[in-house]
């Protein structure tokens, strides 16, 4: 087994925290433009969130979201820009797994490999639990 | 109230929360479930789903700062992260057949237990560590940044820090929280990392925990966009500007205050639970 090359870890490091900070960047400015237009757009008096209903189908699927963005609806605008929240930790994980592949780390390729089939699990099929 | 008074109100105390969390090291999520439940009677399984994402905002960005310093653990994180995504799988399947009240009520007691653990004397200084059989294998042992240089440590207690990560997970998947003091407390004690790579790991890990749990969430449709969107500006707005304030002396009374804020808070929680009011 060879040690990591610690400069070799260091510019991992500093594409990693690029990748976090552009990928929340990218979710607050389409929350944020998506918040805009849901505001402008919006003139029913109240909500109740008290009551709780669940969200409609087309604002719980990957497919569904992108479909609702395009139609440049508020509230599938957000919900697109938290999907792309969620999707900043798994982006992540796949680097690190693609990053462990070029050191040659086959033990911590299996484990990124794992957290990232559980991740994709959740994301994909977690509605059927 | 209507829907731009609702937007700002709760905007404007996300922001609140997200600065104090920030500040005091707390972390804004804590306060955002009982704020939306208590203060706007929003049902707990929205504030679950907008806490989530409100989490994963504030730590993958404090987590860009620290992978940068070199503080975080990587391979530590990535192994643990295992156990937190099971974990964390498992809470939100769960939270979907708990009772609300149910709900709360463990709710107030993390809140209790967060608000203990924040208040604890940390010491820096770990007495030299054997190195450990599995933590070697998994090549775990680092080396951190001091004042005098790097410093090297060696990880211990890998499967109790795996069986508490495991906690963590449900913990974060059943309530919404990053449950930071729990996977310090695994970090910390169980597996004997210094406490700055303990904190700063466990920071790079909650994302990848949150997003487990908001995957679920999201395709059950309990993240609602016009929740979720006032409370992540307004946390992911507070924490960057909390951040950029140097930490000073009153930071401790403030920690002390908020301790209290969050201690009031779990009680409440506890007492609607057990009240059915939720």
């Amino acid at each position: 087994m060879t040690t990591p090359d610690l400069r070799q870890d260091q510019r991992m490091d500093e594409i990693m925290a690029v990748l976090l900070r552009s990928g929340v960047s990218l979710a607050a400015g389409l929350v944020l433009i998506g918040g805009i237009v849901y505001l402008s757009r919006h003139d029913l008096p109240a909500i109740n969130y008290r009551v709780f209903q669940g969200e409609p189908q087309e604002l719980r699927t990957v497919s569904g979201i992108l479909r609702e963005a395009a139609t440049v609806h508020g509230r599938g605008l957000i919900q697109l820009g938290l999907l792309v929240l969620i999707a900043t930790p798994v982006a992540r994980v796949l680097f690190s797994v693609v990053a462990f592949l070029y050191e040659r780390d086959w033990t911590y390729v299996a484990i990124t490999v794992i957290v990232l089939a559980l991740l994709c699990y959740s994301l994909f099929g977690g509605g059927g639990l | 109230m209507n829907t731009l008074e609702f937007t700002l109100l709760v905007g404007m105390g996300s922001l609140l929360a997200g600065f104090l969390g920030s500040l005091t090291g707390l972390g804004g999520g804590v306060v955002i479930v009982p704020m939306l439940t208590l203060l706007f009677h929003v049902d707990i399984r929205y504030a679950i789903g907008a806490a989530l994402v409100s989490v994963i905002a504030t730590s993958s960005g404090a987590a860009a700062a620290y992978v940068k310093e070199g503080y975080s653990n990587v391979r530590v994180g990535m192994f643990l992260e295992i156990a937190t995504t099971v974990g964390a799988l498992v809470g939100a399947a769960v939270a979907l057949h708990l009772h609300v009240s149910v709900i709360a009520i463990i709710f107030g007691l993390a809140l209790i237990y967060s608000a203990f653990s924040s208040l604890r004397e940390k010491s820096e200084h770990k007495i030299d560590v054997a190195p450990d059989r599995i933590a070697t294998w998994l090549r775990m042992d680092s080396s951190y940044p001091t004042p005098e240089g790097m410093a090297p440590y060696h990880v211990r207690g890998v499967p109790l820090g795996f069986a508490l990560m495991f906690g963590a997970g449900v913990l974060s998947g059943l309530l919404g929280i990053g449950s930071g003091a729990v996977k310090v407390l695994a970090m910390d004690q169980a597996m004997k990392l210094p406490f700055k790579v303990s904190t700063t790991t466990s920071n790079f890990m909650i994302g990848v925990t949150a997003a487990a749990s908001a995957g679920i969430y999201l395709s059950r449709g309990y993240i609602d966009p016009g929740i979720a969107m006032p409370v992540m500006l307004g946390v992911l707005g507070g924490s960057l500007v909390g951040a950029r304030i140097l930490a000073g002396a009153t930071v401790r009374t403030l920690r002390l205050v908020f301790g209290v804020v969050i201690g009031f808070l779990a009680v409440e929680m506890i007492y609607n639970g057990f009240a059915g009011k939720m």
